[in-house]
């Protein structure tokens, strides 16, 4: 099993929520965050007090899939989510050792 | 606009009960005593429920620019006022603005403590003393919440809740006096003219919160630490609602329904919505985006400039007002920038600035009712000017001493512990947001 985790642009969540749905991939859990990566920050501006905004807003995907599904789900959602403009965000894959469904107690792949 | 102009009708009334003959051949002899008018008294009564709703417009306004840590702080610096100055205005208030004329115009006696000597029978004009005594009342708790925008997210709530007993009693009573209550601005040849109280309210808070933040020193992480408006939106509405307050403000002081009120009405759509557009304009041309906040500075900069003027000028003078106040509120904030002071909301920028401004346009422009510049009166210039200098000079000092008083005895600020976690858990033991 692997955990993929998707930092992406917030308005582009429905798109790959419903590209993933597609696959038939069970849940996935959002988080809004905030961070920087080559797009850096802003600057706002109020009153002639300039602020530079170092973390943007940003949406975060955690899905765990079975080790064969990789490969599509990261494709799809590289496909759903890209702009091609610098701020698209970045995928990451870890290694998943146990996943427990708490209402029946069903561990591993049957689990997820 | 707004002099007392006091007459008792009580006991002429009840004379003429008795002895109609006498009151008959009484009124043909002497001129005519006011009478009440109810049209006057019913636009006036709206007028001063119009001028409190500027309050909480006012709470908004700030409310919205400041940390979310500090909103509910800086929005009961407005509330708080509407129970401490109205209590302040029947017990004393009242009376040092509006009472029996002591030491040359320098101040209203005691006669009126409490109210003293109004009945229900009382008039001011065509319309009851109680009205003319409430709608003064609405301007005194406006004018001190307006000082708050200097020093929201530091001030320590106490010290806050005394300042305001004190100056309103010290410094906006006497003011008050000077141009409104038959004091001696109002005595000057010709008298200083303030029609709704650009001398009188805006200029006076934004000298004193000038004054106060020299005592009470800048925000801990001004100018460097992020301190962007937690939620323009409501500053946005805070705008709103302000500018629709604002026609009992300034057409109210009209103090009657007629054609004066009419003027009045009209120069504070126009002053304000072409300070906006100003301001809005120069922001864009000099820092390359039109703002919504700067749009919304703007009309607040435009109501203060208009404010002193509203029923002496035609309408396109109220734009010539309009679009200066935009632009010179606009550089005043600017310089604020470069000069690192901390007016947290810029309170000394937009009503110290404005009001100076629209209290010298006034005695430029002004043609309806009264002579300015650009009629050939240069005297009423001289008296504006007499007007800006004594009254931003008197609200100067006395608040420097008022608050230096205060930070040596019970402090100004808030620690700095305090003043990290935010204002609303540290003076009020609330949140602004429970999200989650």
């Amino acid at each position: 099993m692997k955990l993929v985790e998707a930092i992406i642009k917030p308005f582009k969540l429905d798109e790959v929520k419903d590209a993933l749905n597609e696959l038939g991939i069970m849940g996935i859990t959002v988080s809004e965050v905030k961070g920087f990566g080559r797009q850096k920050g802003h600057t706002e501006l109020y009153r002639g007090a300039e602020y530079v905004v170092d973390f943007i807003p940003k949406v975060k995907l955690e899905i765990a899939v079975s080790d064969d599904m990789v490969a599509k789900v990261l494709e799809t959602i590289e496909n759903s989510a890209k702009t091609g403009r610098i701020g698209d965000g970045k995928i990451f894959v870890m290694p998943l050792e146990e996943a427990v469904r708490i209402r029946t107690g069903e561990k591993g792949g049957e689990a997820l | 606009m707004k002099v007392k102009t006091l007459k008792t009708a009580v006991m002429a009334g009840s004379l003429a009960l008795m002895t109609p003959l006498l009151a008959l051949a009484e009124e043909a002899a002497a001129p005519a005593a006011p009478t009440l008018d109810t049209g006057d008294t019913a636009w006036l009564l709206i007028s001063s429920a119009l001028v409190l709703l500027m309050l909480p417009g006012l709470a908004l306004f700030y409310g919205g620019m400041v940390r979310a840590k500090n909103v509910l702080s800086t929005m009961m610096h407005s509330f708080v006022v509407m129970g401490l100055v109205a209590v302040q205005w029947l017990v004393i208030g009242y009376t040092i603005g509006f009472g029996d004329d002591q030491a040359g115009g320098f101040f209203g006696g005691l006669n009126k403590l409490m109210f003293n000597g109004i009945t229900i029978d009382s008039l001011s004009g065509t319309i009851p003393e109680y009205v003319f005594a409430m709608f003064q009342a609405m301007f005194a708790i406006i004018t001190i919440a307006l000082i708050s925008g200097a020093v929201a997210e530091r001030i320590k709530f106490s010290a806050y809740c005394v300042f305001a007993l004190v100056w309103t009693t010290l410094v906006y009573d006497p003011i008050a006096h000077w141009v409104w209550g038959g004091g001696w601005l109002a005595k000057l040849a010709p008298a200083a003219l303030d029609f709704a109280g650009g001398t009188v309210v805006h200029l006076s808070s934004g000298i004193s919160a000038l004054a106060l933040i020299m005592f009470l020193g800048k925000r801990r992480g001004f100018p460097t630490e992020r301190m962007a408006p937690h939620s323009l939106p409501l500053t946005l509405l805070g705008t709103g609602l302000l500018w629709f307050g604002w026609y009992g403000f300034n057409a109210g002081s009209a103090l009657a329904a007629n054609g004066t009120a009419a003027l009045a009405f009209t120069t504070t759509t126009v002053a304000p919505a072409a300070a906006g557009l100003a301001w809005m304009l120069a922001e864009w041309i000099h820092a390359g985006k039109p703002s919504a906040l700067g749009f919304a500075s703007g009309v607040v900069a435009g109501l203060v400039a208009i404010t002193p003027a509203a029923g002496f000028v035609t309408p396109g003078w109220a734009l010539v007002i309009g679009v200066g106040a935009g632009v010179i509120c606009y550089l005043a904030v600017m310089m604020k920038a470069k000069l690192k002071y901390d007016d947290s909301l810029d309170a000394f920028g937009i009503h110290g600035v404005g009001g100076a401004f629209g209290a010298l346009a006034t005695g430029a422009f002004a043609t309806v009712g009264a002579t300015g510049l650009i009629a050939g009166n240069t005297a009423q210039f001289f008296s504006q000017v007499i007007a800006v200098a004594a009254a931003g000079a008197y609200a100067f000092i006395v608040t420097c001493v008022i608050a230096f008083v205060i930070d040596k005895t019970i402090g100004l600020r808030v620690d700095k512990d305090d003043e990290i976690v935010g204002l609303d858990q540290t003076q009020h033991s609330e949140s602004g947001y429970n999200l989650f």
